[in-house]
């Protein structure tokens, strides 16, 4: 479904991503974990189509197509969803009409026949309940004045109603507390299916306790330092990330990336 | 009369004006040569003058605008109905004249007047002349040009006590006269009783690119306890000059709300000045406007707080694209003895290419030491960030775009309480957004 190959990238001047080698399959769930600085934001964005980020080498294929020549809006219609650590305020514009608007955006894209107003709506209230949205935040401007935890839960709420093929969750759980964070994972858990792959990235282990993830990666200074399954992010919440930082842990770490 | 080294066209015109007014009561004349008389001595105003100073006015001197001459110029009630409102008495003017044939008027409660002002100094001259004059900045250049002027406008009066439930709207056309620019000056006074309510709209709307120089004055009171609601929608034609004062004074308790919109016009100066001269004064002066290709828009505002105890919020935003100019000074003067006043005022802009471009000046001048004032100014382009997010949803470019430029006006939008006037700027800015359409299902 998505395979990346050597992807550098960078911002302004400075490199941020040195190298990634990733592939996710079909239905799978794949958690990228890493200290701060590692580039995991950096790699979501990359995903996702942030023009800020120039990529200076690689490729990114997505359900065969070159992921990089599309913008951001072509690869939301062909199915990639990014969560936003920080999501965006827009005040004046109704989150259940702009939601209306996406949708009817990306089904034009593949193809689909509009949603009217009733069948939307139908849609959305079955939606709601996976993330249990307050119905009064669907009727307020996106974003606008929300809670953390419930810009966090929006994110959800989006991805559940446009249904990508996949979702990259960019530090969806960070300052959530337990009761947003077990919402948050019930509605990536209840996403979970045999055509809809996930990336996680997270800085915690904390969330793969809630969403049980095929394969863990760890993310340092811009490439990925160790790959493993789900104990590795418990080894990991042991250890911590220094003795996989080349820079911090000399001799050791060259020895795990050998 | 003062010698003049160089008489003005517009005083070049007067003359001829003058005498064509034949039976207007003594007040009306006397004031007018006053008007004459200041803008003779003071003339058009030049870019050394501070609050001219990133305005110029001088295309107006060297432009030679005929003194329209009256009549509809051919107007038709089918022409003008895209700007009418539903649900309002609409009285039209058309190059400041009175027209009853294109006006449409309603029941009204008793003893309200709402017409033609050269009606009313006939026939209502007790209510008219005391008032006529008294609020408007004499010294000002245009307020003296259009005093020297007065002929006609709108007149409104609301008796003690009553409500008016149904909106005025006063819609002044402009337009060529047989191919020629014209110039006109309406002059407009409402005139609130104490504890009354009033809702004006006064329109200003022309043709395509039609030459024509549109100089309105208009004095608002609002006595004590008066709850007035007024809108002023700038839809001038984009030939066109416009250069308005409106003077507001209000009395104790009294409850207002103005929101100046524009998208049209050439040049556009709006000096908006209005006086808290009683307690308890809630005054809301906001306003949007829109500017692109070559238009310049300014709006210049003075609240003076003269009372204690008096609120007054100011937000105005402002949307520039191409080589638009946009000029706000705002200045906010506390007297000494307005203590616990409340006042905030802000501007907003956003620019949407690299060469548009906004001169913003909030001031305050505070000289009562208890008092809670804000002030803040703001230009800048759309947020990539949202942009970015908005894409990320499958939402296009020029759609995220178009939609963050409406969340912005947004704001204001949502502080208009006439809903006619309300869905009507949403319905402009749906079709002049870039895939308005997407924005119109999105919001």
């Amino acid at each position: 479904m998505l395979k990346i190959r050597n992807l550098h990238a960078r911002v302004d001047d400075k490199e941020i991503l040195k190298g990634i080698d990733l592939d996710v399959g079909l239905g799978e769930v794949h958690a990228v974990m890493g200290p701060n600085g590692s580039g995991k934001s950096t790699l979501a964005q990359v995903l996702a189509g942030r023009e800020d980020y120039e990529v200076t080498a690689g490729e990114v294929e997505f359900g065969g197509e070159d992921l990089l020549e599309m913008p951001p809006e072509d690869r939301a219609r062909e199915g990639i969803f990014m969560a936003f650590q920080y999501p965006v305020e827009i005040p004046g514009v109704s989150n259940t009409y702009f939601l209306k608007a996406a949708l009817n955006a990306i089904r034009k894209h593949q193809g689909l026949e509009e949603m009217d107003a009733i069948d939307f709506l139908k849609l959305v209230r079955a939606k709601m309940k996976l993330v249990n949205m307050d119905e009064a935040l669907l009727n307020r401007p996106v974003n606008d004045g929300f809670s953390g935890g419930e810009k966090k839960r929006n994110e959800i709420f989006h991805m559940a109603v446009l249904e990508p093929r996949l979702a990259v969750l960019d530090e969806t759980d960070s300052g959530l507390d337990i009761d947003a964070l077990k919402i948050v994972s019930e509605g990536v858990n209840t996403m979970r299916s045999a055509d809809r792959s996930f990336v996680v990235i997270t800085h915690y282990q904390r969330i793969l306790n809630y969403i049980e993830p095929d394969f863990v990666h760890v993310l340092v200074d811009g490439r990925i330092a160790r790959s493993g399954g789900k104990d590795l992010a418990l080894e990991l919440e042991d250890k911590g990330y220094a003795w996989l930082d080349p820079k911090t842990a000399g001799t050791a770490a060259a020895a795990v990336m050998a | 009369m003062p010698a003049v080294k160089e008489r003005s066209p517009f005083v070049e015109a007067y003359e001829s004006f003058d005498k064509s007014l034949g039976s207007q009561g003594e007040a009306v004349k006397r004031l007018r040569r006053e008007g004459l008389e200041v803008f003779e001595e003071i003339g058009l105003p030049s870019k050394r003058q501070e609050e001219w100073r990133k305005t110029n006015v001088a295309a107006l001197g060297s432009t030679s605008f005929r003194r329209a001459s009256g009549g509809t110029s051919g107007l038709t009630p089918e022409k003008i109905r895209p700007f009418l409102l539903p649900d309002c008495i609409d009285l039209v003017f058309v190059n400041g004249r009175f027209s009853a044939e294109l006006s449409r008027p309603g029941a009204l409660p008793e003893g309200v007047f709402a017409g033609s002002l050269a009606d009313a100094m006939a026939r209502h001259a007790d209510l008219v002349e005391p008032l006529l004059g008294h609020y408007a900045d004499g010294k000002h250049p245009f307020v003296a040009l259009n005093t020297a002027h007065i002929e006609d406008g709108a007149f409104i009066h609301v008796p003690r006590g009553v409500a008016v439930e149904k909106t005025i709207h006063l819609l002044f056309l402009g337009t060529t006269e047989g191919g020629e620019a014209v110039v006109s000056y309406p002059r407009n006074l409402f005139v609130a009783g104490q504890s009354s309510q009033l809702t004006v709209v006064e329109s200003y709307c022309g043709f395509g690119d039609e030459r024509y120089f549109h100089c309105p004055v208009t004095e608002i009171v609002g006595e004590a306890n008066s709850v007035l609601d007024h809108y002023r929608l700038g839809q001038e034609s984009l030939g066109a000059y416009h250069v308005a004062t409106q003077k507001i004074h209000l009395e104790r308790d009294t409850n207002f709300f103005t929101h100046s919109i524009n998208h049209g016009g050439a040049l556009v100066r709006n000096d908006i000045q209005a006086m808290l001269d009683g307690e308890g004064i809630h005054c809301t002066l906001n306003g949007l406007y829109l500017a692109r290709g070559a238009q310049h828009v300014d709006h210049q505002m003075r609240v003076d707080h003269a009372k204690p105890n008096c609120h007054s919020y100011e937000l105005f935003k402002g949307i520039l694209e191409d080589r638009a100019r946009a000029v706000f000074n705002g200045r906010i003067y506390v007297h000494q003895d307005a203590q616990k006043t409340d006042a905030k005022q802000s501007n907003r802009n956003l620019l949407l290419s690299k060469d548009a471009l906004v001169h913003s000046n909030p001031q305050l001048e505070i000289f009562a030491d208890d008092v809670r004032c804000t002030h803040g100014s703001t230009t800048g382009h759309l947020d990539d960030e949202a942009v970015f997010y908005l894409r990320s949803r499958g939402i296009g470019e020029e759609a995220a775009r178009s939609l963050l430029t409406y969340s912005f006006a947004g704001e204001v939008l949502d502080e208009i309480r006439l809903e006619a006037v309300r869905k009507d700027l949403e319905e402009f800015l749906f079709t002049r957004l870039p895939k308005g359409n997407i924005v119109r299902q999105a919001v």
